[in-house]
């Protein structure tokens, strides 16, 4: 239950994109059209999916103050949080490695429209953000890692196939002042979702 | 081009002209999130600054024995470990500002202007002008965040790191502060407001649609 309701606070309320801001930059660039924009929502989701507990497990069992007893009791006071921030991009870097190499093999069409944002994933603050959150927030489980993964995940699919399908129409039906075309209007788009998606604040199953 | 290098427009284009933020729409996350009070924006500015510099510095002073296929994880090991340095230096100097930053000073790493200066700038050319290049996109970065920072906090908390602005008299005569401007989807109206402003003196910067 109390996984559930992280899940479905991570797709609403603790929204990337909406209440974060995190991976702002290929949400911008690739939003042009839904189905690009779809495929990278859906790599980005993966990622996340994956990278969150394993970056979880590494956090628990190696990494933070005290979490190499199970090597023996004199490891007890070690403490190599301070180490975190280079394994965790360590582990997604390879991640992204991995998923390039699939989406390269299983669908060339998607691996040439998303172009350099496909290795960009590694760098893409969703992600980093996704398993900087949950050190901070000291999850309980593994799976309440796994849910919020696929939560916040599923919150920038939501969040970039929305704008993406805003932008296609107002591509083609709307008259604006040509300094605010292109990326200045998707800003002022995204912080009007941004404020209609405060509406779900409080959120609770 | 690699040749003749002009270090001045260097160091000044991103300023304006090529602006990381407005221009090459590059970390905008963090423009974002740490914007509701200028005092964290300018930690912000001065650390990716920092950063920047010396990443660039570091990758340029090795650009010729990177392998290619693998240089992108290079260059994260390279910020990464420049980064571990600010956010200790920061714990243990600036508390209270690491404190507000919170996971955003981790976020430096994936921060886009890095990994974009470093793959177009400092890859190709020398230590020097990869310098200058990183001080000054890491200023046209720190500019916007002030700028959208001193908006934030003046209009929607009455203050400028943390001291009173507006004097007491106005809010006897009524004045409210702008709640709103401390929510974050007021950062991203205030940059489309300086796009905006940005594109109308550059012409040549705008799209089609």
């Amino acid at each position: 239950m109390e996984n559930l309701n992280i899940f479905i606070r991570s797709i609403f309320v603790d929204n990337m994109i909406f209440a974060y801001f995190l991976g702002m930059c290929s949400f911008i660039a690739v939003s042009k059209n839904v189905k690009t924009a779809f495929g990278l929502g859906v790599a980005v989701t993966f990622m996340l999916v994956v990278t969150l507990p394993v970056n979880y497990l590494l956090q628990t069992y190696v990494l933070s103050a005290g979490a190499l007893t199970w090597l023996g009791p004199e490891y007890a006071d070690v403490d190599l949080s301070f180490l975190s921030l280079i394994m965790f991009i360590a582990v997604i870097a390879s991640m992204t490695q991995l998923v390039e190499m699939t989406v390269e093999k299983y669908s060339p069409a998607l691996y040439s429209s998303l172009g350099i944002f496909l290795p960009l994933i590694a760098v893409n603050c969703a992600i980093l953000g996704g398993s900087l959150f949950m050190q901070q927030r000291d999850f309980p489980s593994v799976w309440t890692a796994v849910c919020a993964g696929g939560g916040w995940g599923l919150g920038w699919l939501l969040a970039i196939t929305a704008i993406a399908a805003i932008r296609e129409r107002i591509a083609t039906y709307s008259n604006i002042p040509r300094p605010l075309r292109g990326v200045g209007i998707t800003f002022i788009l995204t912080a009007l979702m941004g404020i209609a998606f405060m509406s779900f604040l409080g959120i609770k199953i | 081009m690699a040749d003749k290098i002009n270090n001045k427009e260097v160091l000044f284009n991103p300023l304006s002209k090529n602006n990381p933020v407005v221009v090459q729409i590059l970390g905008i996350c963090s423009v974002l999130a740490v914007t509701a009070k200028l005092e964290p924006a300018i930690v912000m500015g001065v650390s990716v600054i920092a950063v920047l510099a010396f990443a660039n510095v570091i990758i340029s002073i090795l650009r010729n024995t990177i392998p290619t296929n693998i240089r992108i994880i290079v260059q994260l090991v390279v910020v990464a470990g420049l980064v571990v340095i600010v956010d200790q230096v920061l714990k243990a100097f600036a508390y209270d500002a690491a404190k507000q930053l919170s996971v955003f000073i981790g976020l430096i790493i994936t921060n886009c202007i890095l990994m974009g200066r470093l793959e177009a700038f400092a890859m190709a050319n020398k230590p020097w002008p990869s310098f200058l290049d990183g001080v000054g996109n890491g200023i046209g970065y720190a500019i916007i965040l002030v700028i959208v920072g001193f908006f934030r906090e003046l209009l929607g908390s009455g203050t400028l790191l943390g001291f009173q602005v507006i004097p007491q008299s106005f809010y006897d005569a009524g004045y409210v502060n702008n709640g709103l401007m401390i929510l974050p989807p007021m950062a991203l109206i205030l940059v489309a407001c300086i796009i905006w402003v940005q594109r109308s003196v550059n012409k040549d910067l705008q799209e089609d649609n």
